[in-house]
Parts: C-alpha cells; sequence; structure tokens
C-alpha cells in the first residue's frame, strides 16, 4: 500500500493528529550560537537558522518529533520549512540545503517508525516546504507592478532540491505549506511532478494555504475556493489551512473548503492570535475546543497547530477528537473549475 | 446584455485583448502603452467578461515577452485579475511562458493534433501540470476540420487521447472552428450549421468537455456593417447555446437581443446560419445594404443610456459628445473610486480611447471629437479640485501621459483654430500637450520644451511668412542641439516645403503633418521604440528624394522679368469702369449680423472641420454626412446667438483712390506706391504673365481698398475657456471667421452697386457670388496674386484701418482681430484672380528697389516664391 493509500485508510477510520510549531519548542531550548552553528564553519551567523539544527544538534530536532509523536502526533513534519535555497542564502547556507533536507526527514523517519514499531498504528513523515521569502505574483516595486524577482523555473528549481532530498531522506508526502501566493504554490506542485516523473512512482502533495486577511483571500489575493480551483491538478492528498490566525478566525474558511474539496482536509491554526508582546498565550484547552468543534461538525480529517502551539496542545487535541467520526470526503462533482482570483466554475 | 436562453451557464471570452482581433489593442501594445493596454483588460471585465482572452500573436512582436509582461500586469490588478485568463496563441512557447506567469486556474487556448498525437499529448501534459484546462482545436494531421463529420471525428479522438494520459475529461474545450458564412462561396453555406451540429455530438460522445468557439470569424463577410454582424453573432448564439456551445469569445457589446433583431434580419440570418435556402446568402447580402449605416440602434441606445451604469455612461457621454449629465456622472464615478485620478485614468480614459479609434478608423469626424473632448474636460476640470487636494500624495510620474508635446502657432502668426483641433485631439489620445498660443518666438519654443522635457514640438501657422519663420525655428532648435521631433503643419504648409526648407534647416526628425486626423498617428509612431525609427527614416528618405527631385528636375522655366512683362496682361480699356460714385472713405461701424449671415460661403466651414465636399451636397454625403449635419445644427445655433444676442460687431473700412498704372506698380495721386508682382513662368500658348498692375490704365484709373474685421470675440472665448469648451471656442473662431469672409463678399457687392457703383443692376444669389460671377476682384495681400503680406501696412495706412476699423498688424502683418479681411478693389471686368508662383532674383531685387526696401527683407518676405 503506497502511503497516499496508507493515509486515506487511516484517516478513514479516525481524526489523524498533525504535529505543533517547532519553532517555539527550539526557541524554549534557549540554544547558543555555538550549538547552531556546530562545526560547520559557515560565513554567517546561523542563530535562528533553525532547520540547519538538524545537522548541528540533531538531538534537538529528535527531541521535539519525539515530544510531538508522544503527545499523539499521526504525522510529523520535518524541520524544513526555511530548508530552501533562498532562505538559507541568508544564513550563507545555501550549499547546505540538500544536507539539511536529507538530515531532517531522516531524523523525522526514524523516530516515527520508532513510534509505528512500537504500537501497530501507521505514523507519516510530511517532508515541509516553506513558501520561501519571494513571491511569483507581485512585484515588490510598487512604481513597477510588472515586475518579479524571480522566476517561476527558478522556484521551481529551488523546490524541486528540497523536494528530492526530503523524500529521499524517507518523508511521505510533500507538504507545501502557508501558502501564501498560489502561484509559488504552483511552482512547487510542478517541482513534485517532476520529481514525481524523476523518481517514476506518485510523490504525494499535501498543500496548505494561509489567509492573510479575515475576508479569507492569501496575499495574492486568491479566496478559499479559487485557491482550491487552481491547485486541484496536484491531486493532493490533503488540502488545507494553517498558520494565520487561530482556530476562531478561521472557522468560516474551514467550513468552506470542507464542502468542496474532494480530498482529506488537514489544518493546523496558531494558537489564538498573539498578544502584545508577541507571545501566543491560547492555552492548550482552548486551542483544542476550538478545533473539537469542527470536528464535531464533521469537518476535518487531520488537524494539528502552527505557531504558538505545542506538544500541549497536540495532545489536548488528541483527547478533545478522539473517538468522533472524521470527515466524509465530499463526492467530486466533475465540473470545469478555473480561477482567477476568485472561482469560476461552470456548471457540468 | 442579451435574452440568449440559457445565458446562466453561456460564458462569453472577452476578445479585447487581442492583437488579431482588435487594432486598438495592437496599437497598444505594439507602442508600449501597457498602462491603457491594461485598462482595456479591465473594461472587458467590467463589461460583463467572464473570462479574458490574452492574444499576442504578431510577426512584429517578441510575444513571448509581451504576453508575460501584459499578464503580469493584470495580474496586479485586481479587478481584472479577478476572472481567469485565457492564454491565446498559436505558439507553444508563448502559452508556456504564460502559464509561468499565472496564479489562478487558466485556459490554454489552444492545443490540437496539427503536428501528431505526440507533440499534442506532451503539451496537454504540461498544460495539466501547470495547471490548465485547455481549448483542443478540431485540427488534426490533415488539417482543420470543416465539416461536421471531421469537427467530430477529430474531436472524439483527441478526448481519447487525452483521458488516456489521464487528462481531466472538464478541463477540455473543444473547438471545431466557426468559419464565415455567406461569403458566396457555397461550399461555406454549410458552415454553421455543421458548427451547431457538430457540437451537439460531440458534447455526446465526450462526457464532460465544454465546448467554444470564436464568433466574430461567422459575420466576415459582413465586415464593416455592425447591424448584420450583431444579428448574425445573436441568431447564432441563440442555436447554438442550446445545441450545447457553453462559451464564446465575442465582444460583448456585439449582440443584440435576439427578439429585438428586425424580423426581416433575423429570419435571413437563420436562413444563412441554418443553410436553409440556397440562396440565402445572396438574399442577407442584398438586405444587409439597406442596414449600412443605420441609425436604429443609436436612437434605442439613446433612451437606454442614462440607465446603464455609471462608467458606461461616462463612455456614452464622451462618444457621443454629450455633457449634459457629465458633471453628475463623474461626481458619481469619483465617490465610487478610491482616487479621483481613477475616474481619469478608468473610465474617462477608456472612453476617450474609444473615441481615438473611432476617429482613427474614419468612424468618426473631426467636430464629434472636439465635441467629445469638450465633455471630457469638463469631467476632468470637475476632477481637478479633489485631485489637487490630494496632490501631495502623488508623484508627478503617477500621471504620466503618453508623451509631452509642446504646440505652438509661430511669431507673427495669430491662427489657432487648426493648431487648436490638433491638440485636442492629441488630448484625447492621453498625450500631454502643452499649447504655447499664438504669435510664439521662438525663443520660447525652445526653452518650454528644454524646462518641460517635451517629447516633440509641433508648430503651426497659417500664412506664408509663417513657413519662414518656422524654418527660423528648426535652426534654432539645431542651434540648442534639441533632439526631438519637429511636427509642421497649418495651412500653408506643405510637404514639400517642409523637405526643402524646414528638414534640412534641422537634424532631428522633422515631419509635415497632414491635418489633425494624423497627429495622432505620426505622434505615437515619434513616441514608440518600435515603430520612430521606421517613420523617421522612412520621411527623412522621402524627403531626400523630394530635394533630390527638386535638384535634378528643370524647375518649370523662368522667364526674365523683362521677357514677362513684354508678355504682360493687355485689358481692354474701354470696358474700364467709371470714377467711383462715392470716393472717399466709407467707414462702417456696426454692420448687421443677419445680413452677412444670409451671404456665408459654408464650404470653407466644414473644410475647417476637416470635412471635405461642398455645401450644401456635403450634407447629404455618404460618409461625413451625419457629421456634417451635427456640426451645421451646432452652428445654425450659436450663430442665431451671436446674432440676436450681438455677440459680435462687424466693422470696416473701404475707399477708393485715382491711380495710374507705372510698369508693375500701381501708383496713387498722393504719391503711394502698390508695387506688384509678376508671373515669371514661362507660358504655353498666349497666356499672358500676370500682374494685378495690368488691370490698371496708365492714363488714369481708381483702385480701391478695404479691410474688415470681427470683433468682439474674447470674452465668448473666454467664457467657452473657462467652461472647458473647446468645441464652441472652434466653433465660435470658425463662425467668426465666416462672418469676416461674408462681410468682404457684401462688402464687395455694396461697391460695385453702391459706392464704386459700375454695376448697380448685379443682382446675384448666395451661390454666384461664391461663384464670383461679379465683374472686378479684391485680392489680399499675402494671398496668390499679391503674395506679399507687407504690402499690408501700406493698405491699412491708406484706410486708416486702426482708427476706422480697429484693426492692428503683427509683425508678420498677421491681422488683429484674427477674423478679418483685407484687400484691394479692381474694378475692370477683366481683372482675374492669378497666383504669382515662382520669380526670379531679378524681379526680386527690382522689386525691392521699388519697394524701397533693403534686399535681405524683400527676400524674407517673398522667400515662398523664390528657388
Amino acid at each position: 500500500m503506497s502511503a497516499r493509500e496508507k493515509l486515506q485508510a487511516e484517516a478513514a477510520k479516525r481524526i489523524l493528529i498533525f504535529d505543533g510549531a517547532f519553532g517555539t519548542q527550539i526557541q524554549n531550548r534557549r540554544l547558543s550560537e555555538e550549538d547552531f552553528a556546530g562545526d560547520l564553519g559557515l560565513n554567517a551567523d546561523q542563530k535562528g537558522n533553525n532547520d540547519i539544527l538538524a545537522l548541528t544538534r540533531p538531538d534537538v530536532i529528535a527531541d521535539v518529533t519525539r515530544a510531538y509523536l508522544e503527545a499523539g502526533s499521526d504525522v510529523v513534519s520535518t524541520n524544513t520549512f526555511s530548508a530552501n535555497t533562498i532562505s538559507q542564502a541568508d544564513y550563507a547556507a545555501e550549499g547546505l540545503v540538500r544536507e539539511i533536507n536529507l538530515a531532517s526527514a531522516r531524523i523525522a523517519r526514524e523516530i516515527a517508525d520508532e513510534f509505528a514499531a512500537k504500537d501497530g498504528k501507521p505514523r507519516f513523515v510530511a517532508g515541509a516546504i516553506g513558501p520561501t521569502n519571494k513571491t511569483l505574483s507581485l512585484s515588490p516595486d510598487v512604481e513597477d507592478p510588472g515586475f518579479r524577482e524571480i522566476t517561476f523555473d527558478y522556484l521551481t528549481g529551488v523546490y524541486l532540491e528540497q523536494a528530492e532530498a526530503l523524500i529521499e531522506g524517507g518523508a511521505d508526502f510533500i507538504l507545501i505549506e502557508t501558502i501564501f501566493d498560489t502561484l509559488n504554490a504552483k511552482a512547487g506542485v510542478m517541482a513534485v511532478r517532476q520529481l514525481s516523473d524523476k523518481l517514476g512512482r506518485d510523490v504525494p502533495i499535501m498543500l496548505s494555504m494561509t489567509l492573510t486577511d479575515l475576508s479569507g483571500r492569501n496575499l495574492s489575493g486568491h479566496t478559499v475556493e479559487a485557491f482550491w480551483n487552481a491547485v486541484r491538478h496536484a491531486n493532493p492528498v490533503t488540502i488545507g489551512l494553517n498558520c494565520s490566525f487561530g482556530a476562531d478566525q478561521l472557522r468560516p474558511h474551514v467550513q468552506h473548503l470542507s464542502g468542496i474539496a474532494d480530498t482529506l482536509l488537514m489544518v493546523y491554526p496558531n494558537a489564538g492570535l498573539p498578544n502584545e508582546l508577541g507571545e501566543y498565550d491560547e492555552l492548550p484547552h482552548t486551542t483544542a475546543g476550538l478545533v473539537g468543534d469542527w470536528a464535531d461538525n464533521g469537518r476535518v480529517n487531520i488537524i494539528g497547530g502552527c505557531c504558538g502551539s505545542t506538544p500541549d496542545h497536540i495532545a489536548a487535541m488528541a483527547r478533545r477528537v478522539q473517538g468522533l467520526t472524521p470527515r466524509a470526503i465530499p463526492e467530486k462533482i466533475t465540473k470545469m473549475r478555473l480561477a482567477g482570483l476568485e472561482p469560476f466554475t461552470i456548471a457540468a | 446584455m442579451t435574452d440568449l436562453p440559457q445565458t446562466a451557464t453561456f460564458v462569453n471570452i472577452g476578445e479585447r485583448t487581442n492583437v488579431t482581433g482588435s487594432a486598438r489593442f495592437k496599437k497598444l501594445i505594439m507602442g508600449g502603452d501597457y498602462p491603457a493596454a491594461v485598462d482595456v483588460a479591465r473594461q472587458q471585465v467590467e463589461n460583463g467578461a467572464q473570462i479574458i482572452d490574452v492574444n499576442m500573436d504578431e510577426g512584429l512582436l517578441d510575444a513571448v515577452e509581451a504576453m508575460t509582461t501584459f499578464l503580469k500586469l493584470i495580474a496586479a490588478e485586481p479587478d481584472i485579475a479577478r476572472v481567469p485568463f485565457m492564454i491565446d496563441s498559436s505558439k507553444w512557447e508563448v502559452i508556456e511562458a504564460g502559464l509561468k506567469c499565472v496564479s489562478g486556474k487558466p485556459i490554454v487556448n489552444s492545443i490540437s493534433m496539427k503536428e501528431g498525437e505526440e507533440q499534442f499529448l506532451e503539451q496537454a501534459r504540461k498544460c495539466r501540470d501547470y495547471g490548465a484546462a485547455v481549448v483542443v482545436m478540431a485540427f488534426d494531421e490533415v488539417g482543420q476540420a470543416d465539416t461536421k463529420k471531421r469537427k467530430v471525428e477529430i474531436c472524439e479522438r483527441a478526448y481519447k487521447l487525452l483521458t488516456s494520459i489521464g487528462f481531466p475529461p472538464e478541463d477540455i474545450i473543444f473547438d471545431p472552428n466557426i468559419f464565415a458564412v455567406a461569403t458566396g462561396i457555397a461550399e461555406h453555406d454549410r458552415y454553421g450549421l455543421d458548427f451547431i451540429e457538430a457540437v451537439a455530438e460531440i458534447k455526446a460522445a465526450c462526457p464532460h468537455v465544454k465546448t467554444s468557439g470564436g464568433l466574430s470569424n461567422l459575420s466576415f463577410s459582413f465586415r464593416g456593417n455592425e447591424t448584420v454582424r450583431r444579428a448574425m453573432h445573436s441568431v447564432f448564439l441563440y442555436h447554438a447555446i442550446p445545441a450545447g456551445l457553453d462559451m464564446a469569445i465575442v465582444n460583448a457589446g456585439q449582440l443584440d437581443v435576439y427578439d429585438t433583431i428586425d424580423p426581416k434580419l433575423r429570419e435571413l440570418c437563420e436562413d444563412v446560419i441554418l443553410a436553409r435556402h440556397p440562396d440565402a446568402s445572396e438574399r442577407l447580402v442584398d438586405l444587409a445594404e439597406s442596414y449600412r449605416g443605420s441609425t436604429e440602434k443609436d436612437e434605442k441606445a439613446a433612451a437606454e443610456w442614462r440607465s446603464l451604469p455609471v462608467t458606461k455612461r461616462l463612455e456614452y457621454a464622451l462618444v457621443k459628445g454629450i455633457d449634459a449629465h457629465i458633471v453628475s456622472d463623474t461626481e458619481e464615478a469619483r465617490q465610487s473610486a478610491t482616487r479621483p485620478i481613477e475616474v481619469i485614468e478608468g473610465p474617462l480614459m477608456d472612453g476617450m480611447n474609444v473615441v481615438g479609434d473611432l476617429f482613427g478608423s474614419g468612424k468618426m469626424f473631426l467636430p464629434q471629437v472636439v465635441k467629445s473632448a469638450r465633455v471630457m474636460k469638463k469631467a476632468v476640470a470637475h476632477l481637478i479640485p479633489f485631485i489637487e487636494a490630494e496632490k501631495d500624495k502623488l508623484a508627478p510620474e503617477e500621471r504620466k501621459a503618453k508623451g509631452k508635446i509642446i504646440m505652438a502657432t509661430v511669431k507673427g502668426d495669430v491662427h489657432d483654430i487648426g493648431k487648436n483641433i490638433v491638440g485636442v485631439v492629441l488630448q484625447c489620445n492621453g498625450y500631454e500637450v502643452i499649447d504655447l498660443g499664438v504669435m510664439v518666438p521662438w525663443s520660447t519654443i525652445i526653452d518650454t520644451a528644454k524646462e518641460e522635457n517635451a517629447d516633440i514640438i509641433g508648430l503651426s501657422g497659417l500664412i506664408t511668412p509663417s513657413l519662414d519663420e518656422m524654418v527660423t525655428v528648426a535652426e534654432e532648435m539645431q542651434r540648442a542641439e534639441l533632439d526631438i521631433p519637429l511636427l509642421i503643419g497649418g495651412a500653408t504648409t506643405s510637404r514639400l516645403h517642409t523637405a526643402l526648407k524646414i528638414d534640412p534647416a534641422f537634424d532631428g526628425p522633422v515631419l509635415h503633418v497632414l491635418d489633425a486626423s494624423r497627429a495622432v498617428g505620426v505622434a505615437s509612431k515619434l513616441l514608440s521604440d518600435t515603430q520612430k525609427d521606421e517613420l523617421v527614416t522612412g520621411t527623412a528618405d522621402e524627403y531626400q528624394v523630394m530635394r533630390d527631385k527638386r535638384a535634378g528636375k528643370t524647375a518649370s522655366k523662368l522667364l526674365s522679368l523683362e521677357e514677362a512683362r513684354g508678355n504682360a496682361f493687355t485689358p481692354d480699356l474701354s470696358q474700364k469702369p467709371a470714377a467711383p460714385a462715392r470716393p472717399g472713405l466709407h467707414v462702417f461701424q456696426d454692420w448687421d449680423l443677419a445680413d452677412l449671415a444670409e451671404v456665408f460661403d459654408w464650404t470653407p466651414f466644414f473644410r475647417s472641420w476637416e470635412l471635405a465636399g461642398t455645401y450644401p451636397a456635403i450634407l447629404d454625403d455618404e460618409i461625413v454626412g451625419e457629421s456634417a449635419r451635427a456640426l451645421k445644427v451646432d452652428a445654425d445655433a450659436m450663430l442665431e446667438q451671436i446674432i440676436s444676442e450681438k455677440w459680435l460687431t462687424a466693422k470696416a473700412v473701404c475707399g477708393f483712390w485715382p491711380c495710374k498704372r507705372e510698369g508693375d506698380d500701381v501708383r496713387l495721386e498722393d504719391g503711394t506706391l502698390l508695387p506688384m508682382l509678376r508671373q515669371q513662368v514661362a507660358k504655353s500658348r498666349d497666356r499672358a504673365n500676370y500682374c494685378l498692375a495690368d488691370f490698371i490704365d496708365p492714363a488714369g484709373d481708381w483702385i480701391g481698398g478695404f479691410a474688415v474685421a470681427i470683433h468682439g470675440i474674447e470674452p465668448h472665448l473666454e467664457r467657452f475657456r473657462a467652461d472647458t469648451d473647446d468645441y464652441s471656442d472652434i466653433l465660435l473662431k470658425a463662425l467668426a471667421d465666416r462672418f469676416a469672409e461674408a462681410f468682404a463678399e457684401r462688402l464687395h457687392q455694396h461697391v460695385r452697386t453702391t459706392l464704386w457703383g459700375y454695376a448697380p443692376d448685379e443682382n446675384l444669389a448666395n451661390a454666384q457670388l461664391i461663384r464670383e460671377e461679379y465683374a472686378g476682384i479684391r485680392p489680399a495681400p499675402g494671398y496668390p496674386a499679391c503674395p506679399n503680406h507687407s504690402l499690408k501696412p501700406v493698405l491699412f495706412d491708406l484706410l486708416g484701418a486702426q482708427e476706422n476699423a480697429g484693426m492692428e498688424l503683427t509683425e508678420s502683418c498677421a491681422m488683429l482681430p484674427t477674423s478679418a479681411v483685407s484687400g484691394m478693389y479692381f474694378g475692370h471686368p477683366q481683372s482675374s484672380y492669378f497666383g504669382v508662383a515662382r520669380i526670379g532674383r531679378d524681379q526680386l531685387e527690382d522689386y525691392a528697389s521699388r519697394r524701397d526696401m533693403p534686399l535681405p527683407e524683400a527676400e524674407r518676405w517673398l522667400r515662398p516664391n523664390l528657388d
């Protein structure tokens, strides 16, 4: 059974649990510059380069992953949100992209397999790909709306390098997450398609969009449904939303997407909104209660946490949704689904 | 838009952002005017296009570059990017480049099996991986499917291939090719029906697919006949949609409501499209003729336009030149816009672009354009205070025009109707025009051009000395190293003069512009990176050829002055008119305007608006008739106001003086000398070499002089300017010119019948006056028979024109007020108008000494007549 089929089979039985944030967990450990830099001899300060810890402090990454699995995660992600050439260039570590992804995927794979072996329940590894800090749809220069900092082909290449290493390291899926620019995501999909052709097998994709405003659009302006129309060709094993705001504000959009997406729905909101100090202080049971409501209403298949969430939040969620019926995937209705920033669906 | 059945499920795809389908869009893209091109896209979405088709397949374009540039720009416009895009190209690399710029789910238009299955499937896979739906043309290795059978076969085959590689069937759109019908070729008769029937069969055989077609092909035979085209499109959709047509590339504005189509036309369209009668095409072609220039639509539209959305109302008002509601509509648009400038850049510029296009393509005429400009200016004037209010937030480049053009009537000349018209037309087309007015010295022109960083200088002039002044401006531009194009226009200017005299004086591009309708084309080419060189080098070569020809050509042979004099005209002195009945000066302080209106010569009036034709036939002219009639209605209305409200005052002075001919001079009894010029070009047969002096008896005779002027125009022009009403401004100036000419005509008549009185019984109708069926002439200094303007000061002195008629002369001898005529009366019945044309150095020197004028000065005045 392929990873796609295995996930679909597990998700048909119960609501699955994704992991929570790496960032806050790493921060709590108060690592020093030396911890980050290790003996890689890079020409830049590495503090804050969380992804490089897979090489310099793999134990920390392993600990966090283990904590989430212990809290009840069925799917864990690799700590590779910024492990791409564009983002690593800020740390002069662009030459280590492959190594970071490979190491990170291996850590997650090893521990996931360890937990699966213990209780016989399958565990999955999602190779996480962040959006980079560049955008294909928008001009950074307000004076020149036609200007773009990068090209589609370049970004596709960046993603391909990362995806290939993640899969090689043992990831089951490529999770293209925090999608603020739909065209970036399409480049990601193209990269995975190329990888899939190269490997001669299906590389399942997970897609997760992030909203930038309460009206329900991402930064490139797409509504949730337009986004779905624009990325359906990826045949994603999961589609969903992450980050943005807390579960409370995300509710209507989850509901909308749940009604139209004929695939598994995965949502992992922040632990509420940050307070005046920029800290997330929503308590685990609060977050768990909010996402629990979605589960009660049959809106989700996989839930987890994003910024500010901790193993405690994940554990609370796992308890809250235990025994609840997962969302039934809507029957596919064959329609021509086009999109601009808004969806344009033509009746059959 | 229409009441076509199932409109809810029928998708219309905007076709205006297609360089192959829209001349206007092509022009914008070729000229690199992307902001305006983006507006075309916006306009389409506003007009209800649910998808917009973008096509850049033009041989001279880098289609990949144009496609990606445009797609990126419209991606940045949320009100455009909200709809899906259709990436339309026959070149795969253009399509793929486009796919890399589009963030939603677009449609690729198109792929086909033209190059075989392998390439077809390869492209289909890529489309799928980029996340696009595809239009598949019914085209295979053999060619484009024309019959129903071929259409269905090809589409079914393509469907099987696509689904076999896992291409989602719901992402397939078949285009079974709409071809032109009623072409006169019998094999084409079934094209419409075959398409409709094929659509039904394809939909049945290929589950989930959509069908589409490009509608405008259908009515290709009826280009130029909008009524018939619209009817055909509507009738076609009426039948194709129930058969299963899901979408079409249409001009949403080019559809009629099926039920409102004239039943006779509708039935014939149906006969043609459904191939119901073998002679259907012929009958439709016959009927089509009767719809040319139909105004039915206009009447309907006139009643309905007030209920349109505000942006459409603004466009309608601009195109139709209706200013009744413009301020309130502009205000409404402003309130719904984020910034007032958006109203100008959006709906107002869109409207003016439509006007510019219509004018450029000869579908609209100058009076309408100027009216449109009036509406535009009023709208802009309303917005200016709001724009000023937020100006500190605005970077200057945000109000970027297409280009900055300095316009001026050169020093010494006061005529500006033509220049103003060109200015208006340029402004309509998005150029910033800095109008320096009349009598502008070269230094002001050049300084302003430098300060303003102008892109083009345009010079205008009506009188012949202006030609010389233009040469001076060109020389000074050269000295100032001002390397921007110089445009030359105005009644006396010509390509030849520009080529021979102005172009050599300036290294930069110099172009003669025939009339206002050419100005925009020339300006846009000059400011286009891609077209400039072609125009500039092309024109320069042309001018060089003209110069070479001129140099090589043995110019028409000139006689020596002596020889010419030997061939002078000898009048029959027995016919010499008697001495004037009332010699001396006659002053008219306020001639009845209504009387003058009776002897208007309207033909030049229409010509000043660039409407060619003779009055009154022009009113029924097939092409410009409608425009001419509308103009005449406005002119009549203003004329009535001018007369009843006494806007203008017609003043004149005339006088008669005893004289005699002395060679080529006319010497008055008081000693004043009026030196005349003689034709020197060798004449064939027994034609004389004329000189005005020939009409005077050396033994003693009489000559007359006159000066008429129309006063009082300024306060009214001021009022129009304050009201930003160029149309009325130009209209009033043109009418004032007619008054002056009519006054000259009427006064001349009064002279013949009464004051000089040599034709007391003359009784001529206006048309006969216009044809000059009377005895005697009134040549004016500066005109062909008497080319020297500098004779005007002499004449003005004799008449006391300043004291008696309030008239003045500029340094180039242009008259003020501008609407004025002055000249001399020759009473001999054999006197006639002629052109002095080219003269030799011998006559120039002789003339200078007779006038007691330094040679260079005489040369300056007579340059147009010298080699």
